[in-house]
């Protein structure tokens, strides 16, 4: 017997009994199935807290907040057009050099990088050598502050991790109130290339179609683990800045 | 590491003397009650939240066998493979030959408490691959030679200085003269150290905080960011996992988060919460080349059905030992298992058997704090009692206890017999409780009266007051 058939085998004799294998037993062992089938299906959302439902202004304003106590940075545009400015500043302000690398999303390439004559736009994933990485969120939480990240063809995943700082531009309609809506969002979006592998009942035969990495980012990298004193910049970035962007 | 819990009492003295690990386990109490607090008081849903987690975990639990088959289709669909290991050993064997294939000299490793239970770095380092713990707290365990001494701070029983002592021994290449004195200055040499060693591991090894069965994705929740460095940069990803850590779905993952966190370290979300599901797909411009999941059993299978099924709802907050008297007194080490605090104390004789861990269950005072602040409302205490009747079933409660017990359970059962005992030993013991009316010496009772003094006893029996209680009660009535 395999390991596989030999753990299995023990959980349904602890949950089935030793020989469940009795007519009623089976009958109750459908129950089960449907039950788990139902549930990986339907999905149900549990306990939403009322931080997390705010209507879209206080949300907005709530996401700073929350952004803010997890020690982000955070700017706030009214367009597009602000956004290359708006780096460059954040690089001048902190002494850094004028050079970013970000991933080939289409939503950054909006952005007019080009009248930012002295930055040095590079593009793709991090060897570990770049002190700035750009990247554009997915979606937002405003109960926690969070931003969301996902990796994909134009958005490498070494971005959100290895550079000393990490700048997250945001649409302002991108932030959910709760992470249970940034969940539908994403099957929304995947459900358009016919990717609801995850809703089809429980174990279907669909490939799942989550993105390799789901990034759920809440602040710059931290340790407590000397002293249990809070120190920022641990193995990941050093600062988060923000960028929210009222489309 | 070797099991050592038979030997509680004994550790646990030897840890109330040690002047060094009493400051530092200063900073449990510190670092983490009033925070948790704070978060907690701050959402008014914390408490129904803890009702859901424990309801989904409980869902999981009853249907755990079809969740995790439905996980394991999942993973394989998304190009992952799913491995099972019985037993440490089946684990150990499963991670050495994905190594081995992989051709790997070096495996970085994310914080995982499984990884100590199955005593992997020590597999690993006699095969011939280093593993390197990149977790902060982990990294200076490592340089130690020692084991986590708390599930989630596993450093927490050394104090900075200690860490800039063992830097300097190790970080050789470095110099001499340079600036330690300040914990940011430590953080940030092993970050450069570190650095280094995720780019050019071969495999990245990291735990999992949830997998969710509805898409066979694995959770990871940190703070530093070294997990995901870990499972990103090298070629091969590999998940330890136990069993009992699936959840259903992305909802009931999104619900158990609320409570993780703040139980924790009282954040509202940890920084870092990632879900990866296989390996990097066809167009993904980084992310590692193949992705495994070792699924563990290693005695928790055998939990469920007994009353000891509860235990498996633990998501490792740690807040029960946060909150533990005992815990601050004697930290994790005293307890000479993997899991130390009150968790521990349920899960060690669970894994180990109560032969060899019978200290633990009794390592408590009863105050009932892990129970009230456990975020899936598992009953820590009643879980520790039931481990002491199986002691005492078995006869392995000490004789003069076992004799003590039987000698006072012949008296509980004769309740005239007791009163009678006890109105003639009530005022005897008073007399000889002098004027400070307590006892620093009593014969029998010597493991009680070497660290502090009984009381003697003063006025009336409980039995005495609650009748006159009644009495007076009856007369308000009226």
């Amino acid at each position: 017997m395999s390991a596989r058939e030999a753990i299995l085998r023990r959980i349904r004799s602890a949950t089935l009994g030793p020989d469940g294998r009795s007519a009623g037993e089976r009958a109750g062992d459908e129950q089960r199935k449907a039950g788990v089938r139902a549930r990986l299906e339907t999905a149900p959302r549990g306990v939403i807290p009322a931080r997390g439902q705010l209507p879209r202004a206080e949300r907005v304003a709530l996401f700073e907040e929350m952004a803010s106590a997890a020690s982000a940075t955070i700017a706030r545009l009214s367009s597009y057009e602000e956004v290359a400015a708006e780096v460059s500043n954040y690089l001048r302000e902190r002494n850094l050099p004028a050079a970013i690398r970000m991933g080939e999303d289409g939503r950054l390439a909006r952005v007019p990088w080009a009248r930012e004559k002295t930055l040095d736009v590079r593009k793709g994933p991090s060897e570990g050598t770049d002190l700035v990485g750009v990247s554009h969120a997915f979606a937002a939480i405003a109960e926690t502050g969070s931003v969301v990240l996902h990796s994909g063809a134009d958005n490498p995943t070494t971005l959100n991790f290895l550079p000393e700082h990490h700048v997250v531009i945001v649409d302002a309609d991108a932030i959910a109130g709760d992470m249970e809506s940034v969940w539908s969002a994403l099957r929304n979006e995947t459900d358009r290339e016919n990717l609801a592998g995850g809703r089809s009942a429980g174990g279907g035969q669909d490939a799942a179609k989550m993105p390799r990495t789901v990034n759920v980012i809440t602040g710059p990298s931290r340790s407590g683990d000397i002293e249990q004193t809070i120190l920022l910049g641990a193995h990941g970035p050093r600062a988060l800045h923000l960028i929210i962007v009222d489309t | 590491m070797e099991l050592s819990s038979h030997k509680f009492k004994e550790q646990a003295g030897r840890a109330l003397g040690n002047a060094q690990l009493q400051k530092a386990l200063l900073n449990v109490e510190k670092g983490f009650v009033a925070k948790r607090q704070l978060a907690v008081d701050a959402l008014p849903e914390f408490d129904a939240l803890r009702d859901n987690a424990r309801d989904i975990k409980n869902h999981v639990l009853a249907h755990l066998d079809l969740y995790l088959e439905a996980y394991e289709k999942k993973v394989v669909a998304s190009g992952g493979v799913v491995h099972w290991a019985e037993t440490a050993e089946d684990a150990r064997r499963i991670v050495l030959e994905i190594c081995r294939k992989a051709n790997a000299r070096t495996v970085t490793k994310g914080k995982s408490m499984i990884t100590e239970e199955i005593a992997l770095n020590d597999h690993l380092t006699a095969n011939g691959i280093e593993p390197v713990e990149t977790d902060l707290g982990e990294y200076i365990i490592q340089l130690r030679g020692e084991h986590p001494s708390h599930i989630i701070a596993p450093a927490v029983h050394l104090n900075k200085s200690q860490v800039e002592g063992d830097f300097r021994r190790v970080h050789t290449h470095l110099r001499e003269d340079r600036d330690l004195s300040e914990p940011v200055s430590l953080l940030g040499e092993a970050r450069d150290v570190l650095r280094q060693r995720y780019l050019s591991a071969d495999v990245g090894i990291t735990g999992a905080n949830f997998l969710v069965a509805e898409t066979g994705s694995s959770v990871i929740v940190t703070n530093e960011g070294n997990g995901d460095l870990t499972q990103t940069l090298g070629k091969v990803h590999i998940v330890m996992a136990s069993i009992e850590k699936i959840v259903p779905t992305l909802e009931d993952t999104a619900q158990i988060l609320r409570v993780l966190a703040r139980s924790a370290t009282g954040q509202d979300m940890s920084v870092y919460t990632t879900f990866s599901t296989g390996p990097r797909r066809a167009d993904d411009p980084d992310g590692p080349e193949e992705y495994h999941v070792v699924l563990l059993d290693n005695g928790r299978s055998s939990m469920l059905g007994t009353e000891y099924q509860d235990m498996l709802r633990c998501i490792r907050c740690g807040a029960c030992m946060n909150h533990c008297p005992v815990y601050h007194a004697v930290g994790g080490h005293a307890y000479g298992s993997v899991y130390p605090g009150p968790m521990g104390a349920v899960l060690t004789p669970s894994l180990n058997g109560i032969e060899k861990t019978g200290q633990l269950p009794n390592a408590s005072t009863f105050c009932g704090r892990c129970e009230s602040v456990c975020p899936m409302r598992i009953p820590l205490p009643k879980m520790m009692r039931h481990w002491r009747e199986r002691e005492f079933e078995r006869h392995l409660t000490p004789a003069a206890q076992r004799y003590g017990l039987k000698f006072w359970a012949f008296f509980a059962r004769r309740p005239r017999l007791y009163r009678a005992a006890v109105a003639v030993a009530m005022p005897i013991l008073a007399r000889f409780g002098g004027s400070k009316r307590r006892f620093s010496h009593l014969p029998l009772a010597g493991g009680w009266t070497r660290h502090r003094d009984l009381p003697a006893p003063e006025g009336k029996t409980f039995v005495q007051q609650w009748q006159q209680r009644g009495h007076r009660r009856s007369e308000v009535a009226q």
